[in-house]
């Protein structure tokens, strides 16, 4: 998986998602721009860290859960 | 919509949406629609760790970043796993030094090989014949390419076939034979015959009131 390593813990690419979050959500296209990364691989990552509970879907933007905020703190 | 061609193979269709799936890649879990927005060409080939997929692979590479340049990105399919693709990828890199970078489906159960009609029976029944699907930003299939398995493509004419969809999307123009970029382009037939009186003053290179060319601004 991209962002979720077998271990259940944000990769590299996982974790560069969560820290361009760490100033308010932002949508997948604003977190492409940030990161650098493309945005089909921004768009599956945002898939597996709301599966993991690093993030939540807020209408079009992405913002850190609790546990995405502690976890880049 | 997708034409039936028998019980399990479907056959898309230009212009129409481009069937979604959900397919385990070298990248993980990835949907069609992560590629909303940019444009994607999704290719197939029959085997990993084959010689004419090797030489596609390796072009594929080569051209992607010029790709990337026309907002394009890659997605290579075969039936075969993620390890195999994995081992054959490191492959590439050893013995031939270059890097894959895009993503490759393993496509084992062949679903998204049946919903695309890659597998064609009189070439493989257990392979996808070399398939490319250009698919635009709206995910709707803009041109098909279907070859046998003897014969690798060219590269040049994927890349001329992005750069005439986009010019023709971008002008309202459509592109003669063995177009290329900076070549005149044809204007649009006219639909009525004012239209067809009226072209012939608009200083267009016309061999008739039907076929006319222009050429672009530099952009």
């Amino acid at each position: 998986m991209p962002c979720i390593s077998a271990d259940g813990k944000p990769t590299t690419s996982g974790m560069a998602t969560l820290k361009s979050l760490k100033d308010g959500p932002l949508t997948p296209e604003e977190i492409a721009g940030k990161t650098g990364q493309p945005l089909f691989k921004v768009r599956s990552g945002l898939r597996e860290l709301k599966n993991a509970g690093f993030v939540e879907e807020a209408t079009d933007k992405f913002v850190l859960s609790k546990n995405g905020s502690n976890l880049i703190q | 919509m997708t034409l039936l061609l028998n019980e399990e193979n479907q056959f898309p269709v230009l212009g129409n949406q481009a069937p979604e799936f959900e397919a385990q890649t070298t990248h993980g879990t990835l949907h069609l629609s992560d590629y909303k927005g940019t444009w994607l060409i999704l290719f197939s080939h029959p085997a990993d760790f084959t010689p004419v997929c090797t030489t596609e692979f390796i072009a594929f590479a080569e051209i992607y970043e010029e790709l990337k340049k026309r907002n394009v990105e890659l997605l290579g399919l075969s039936v075969d796993s993620v390890s195999s693709h994995i081992a054959w990828m490191r492959n590439c890199e050893e013995k031939m030094g270059v890097k894959i970078p895009f993503p490759i489906i393993a496509d084992l159960n062949k679903e998204v090989a049946k919903k695309y009609g890659m597998i064609h029976p009189e070439q493989s029944k257990t392979e996808t014949v070399r398939c490319v699907f250009i698919i635009d930003p709206e995910s709707k299939i803009r041109a098909m390419l279907y070859y046998p398995l003897t014969t690798g493509r060219n590269m040049n004419e994927i890349i001329r076939l992005v750069d005439a969809l986009q010019t023709s999307d971008k002008h309202n123009v459509a592109t003669p034979a063995n177009w290329k970029p900076g070549d005149p382009v044809v204007v649009p037939a006219p639909k009525t015959s004012e239209e067809a009186e009226e072209r012939l003053k608009e200083g267009y290179d016309c061999k008739d009131w039907y076929l006319c060319k222009k050429k672009l601004p530099e952009s």
